[in-house]
């Protein structure tokens, strides 16, 4: 088990570095000038020659690729990402004062989702209702199409202007919060029922549940204790593309409503084409992404001892 | 009692399955055509109808419209959904259904652009893993699970800061994003087919390993990239539609479908119509599209 552990850290951290070398060749390696990017910000004929080496000095655009990556590396190691192009504050900084707000919405929404998501799945294949079993198990596929940014607009559009009863806009209190939570819900909540949905029905077709159900247990019982505690486990897997996929969505909904998480600072940053500020946000969503499914790989032996077996061997 | 009880055909979730389990075909007559197939699936009808509406929109947009996406009414400037502009008009006076129609050819060639970039880079790279083998195979998927690492649209977001806007570079961002689940399903399928016993055969009967490859393995390694790339397109169509939403795309006067959403943003709280229904026709257009993917995954297969 502790090798298994170790073993697992380690890919997570070879990783890691190899996501900063991805994005680091992505964004300083491709066609464009990333400084005259910065200086020239919409009219490109003000740009003096002599500022724009200035800048390349100060970002060290000058140095050889392989100086200037190992020099980044060795201070992104340390958390650091270097100072904003736009503001001039350091990327960490303006990162962590982000990410309450974020972590707030989404941890609101998976929690929606989970309930919601979780509930859904229980009642489609706990129903004997043909047409109420029909009805809402046509709601996941809705779910994961319709787009997140339009769902969120729809809320304002209902809950804000037409029945006043949350703010459109803005990220003070927690009355701010219920609309961008279910906006960020649906997608996950949709997909945790489709994967709970397909795994409780295998489930209550294992032997167990039969014989649970053998012995006398009620319907509700077995649904609920037998056959759901089991069932859950496949559901777990899907976690990290979940925490990915929620991420991706709170850069779309904290534009829809101006809140100022790690999202919008996402968005303004590729509008100002603030490369250290992507870099960092880009870096930091591969960092959760990886230490999610890292959590995962390391709770799912603990809950299901089989793979503990394997893992051990 | 229990047991007929998970028996039952509605156990089988209309979300995972086809709609209903197809019935046999009664022995010594044909098997069931197309014709019912369709006839018992109106969703997967109206999917069709859907999908093709817009595809026709792409290409003949005056076959919808005959109004002008880009130059407005002023006196008609918000007028509400009617006869006369069915989807309203936005604050320059514009038809808001002319621009839906009319941006189905940017949005059509970004998705498509995107879903190519993706099943043509990411086929080649799980087909060269999977072929060549060996330390080749070790590098190529060890770069495809770092790519796997990066959230998709912060992928994309990286490259179109570095590309910057424009509807092809989105659409290449949103491809490339997408590469390595594709290179990650062909390496897979080649494994596979690789083992088989027809390949073996063809190598020892002396055939080339290229006529091999393309005979062989290519063929039959492709039809699981195939309904990826169709389920894909659902997926394109909604980070494309995000990106340009967020302003990434083409620039503000080109009616692509997240930039005429964005537009109406600024008048959610006078005119709904400007946001609700060029939105759903994306949901609409997602939705045709996944519902097709599905039926082509395995529900036209098993017809039998």
């Amino acid at each position: 088990m502790r090798r298994y552990v170790i073993r697992r850290v380690a890919q997570a951290v070879g990783v890691l570095w190899a996501a900063y070398t991805v994005v680091f060749l992505v964004l300083d390696y491709l066609p464009g000038d990333p400084v005259a990017a910065m200086a020239g910000q919409g009219d490109q004929t003000a740009v003096d020659p002599a500022q724009l080496d200035r800048l390349r000095a100060r970002y060290g655009f000058d140095k050889p690729v392989l100086v200037q990556y190992l020099d980044y590396l060795g201070r992104a190691v340390r958390g650091d990402f270097g100072d904003s192009v736009a503001t001039g504050r350091p990327v960490t900084g303006m990162l962590a004062a982000a990410v309450p707000q974020t972590l707030q919405v989404t941890v609101a929404g998976m929690a929606l989702a989970v309930l919601f998501g979780g509930g859904l799945a229980v009642l489609a294949t706990y129903t004997r209702r043909r047409w109420l079993r029909s009805l809402l198990l046509s709601l996941p596929p809705l779910g994961v199409s319709v787009p997140v940014f339009w769902t969120g607009l729809l809320l304002v559009e209902l809950f804000s202007f037409r029945l006043h009863v949350f703010p459109a806009f803005g990220d003070d209190g927690p009355r701010g919060l219920v609309l961008p939570a279910v906006a960020l819900a649906i997608l996950p909540g949709a997909m945790i029922a489709q994967v709970l949905a397909k795994s409780l029905l295998d489930t209550l077709d294992e032997p167990y549940a039969q014989t649970a159900r053998a012995k006398g247990a009620g319907r509700a019982r077995v649904h609920l204790r037998h056959a759901l505690r089991n069932a859950a486990l496949p559901a777990l897997t899907v976690a990290g593309v979940l925490v990915g996929q929620l991420m991706a969505n709170s850069v779309v909904i904290e534009t829809v409503f101006s809140r100022n998480g790690v999202g919008r600072l996402t968005a303004s940053a590729v509008t100002a084409q603030d490369i250290p500020v992507v870099q960092g946000v880009v870096v930091f969503a591969a960092l959760v992404f990886v230490l999610v499914n890292l959590a995962v790989d390391l709770v799912y032996p603990l809950l299901d001892p089989r793979i503990a077996g394997a893992a051990a061997r | 009692m229990s047991r007929t009880l998970n028996k039952e055909p509605t156990a089988e979730p209309a979300v995972l399955r086809a709609a209903d389990p197809p019935e046999a075909a009664p022995p010594g007559r044909a098997a069931p055509g197309l014709g019912r197939f369709l006839l018992r699936r109106p969703g997967l009808v109206l999917a069709a109808l859907v999908a093709a509406a817009v595809v026709l929109a792409a290409f003949w947009p005056d076959l919808f419209t005959s109004r002008d996406p880009l130059t407005g009414v002023p006196a008609q400037r918000f007028s509400a959904p009617g006869g006369a502009h069915w989807f309203g008009t936005d604050e320059l006076g514009r038809d808001v259904f002319a621009r839906m129609v009319h941006g189905a050819a940017l949005s059509m060639r970004a998705t498509l652009i995107a879903v190519a970039l993706a099943f043509v880079g990411g086929g080649l790279v799980g087909l060269v893993a999977g072929f060549v083998g060996g330390r080749v195979e070790g590098v190529l998927m060890r770069a495809v699970d770092v790519v796997l690492s990066i959230p998709a649209l912060f992928l994309s977001l990286a490259l179109v800061t570095a590309l910057g806007y424009g509807t092809v570079k989105v659409a290449v961002a949103v491809g490339v994003a997408s590469v390595a689940t594709f290179a990650r399903v062909m390496r897979a399928e080649v494994l596979k087919v690789r083992q088989a016993v027809y390949v073996e055969a063809a190598r020892s009967c002396g055939a080339r390993w290229y006529t091999v490859l393309a005979r062989h393995v290519l063929p039959n390694a492709a039809g699981p990239v195939v309904v990826l790339a169709t389920l894909d397109f659902g997926t394109a169509i909604l980070a494309v539609s995000s990106l340009s939403f967020l302003g990434y795309g083409a620039p503000p006067p080109a009616p692509e479908w997240g930039t005429v959403i964005a537009g109406g943003r600024n008048y959610l709280a006078n005119a709904w119509w400007l946001t609700v229904l060029p939105g759903a026709v994306i949901a609409a257009t997602v939705l045709a599209a996944n519902r097709i993917a599905r039926a082509l995954d395995g529900e036209w297969a098993r017809r039998r």
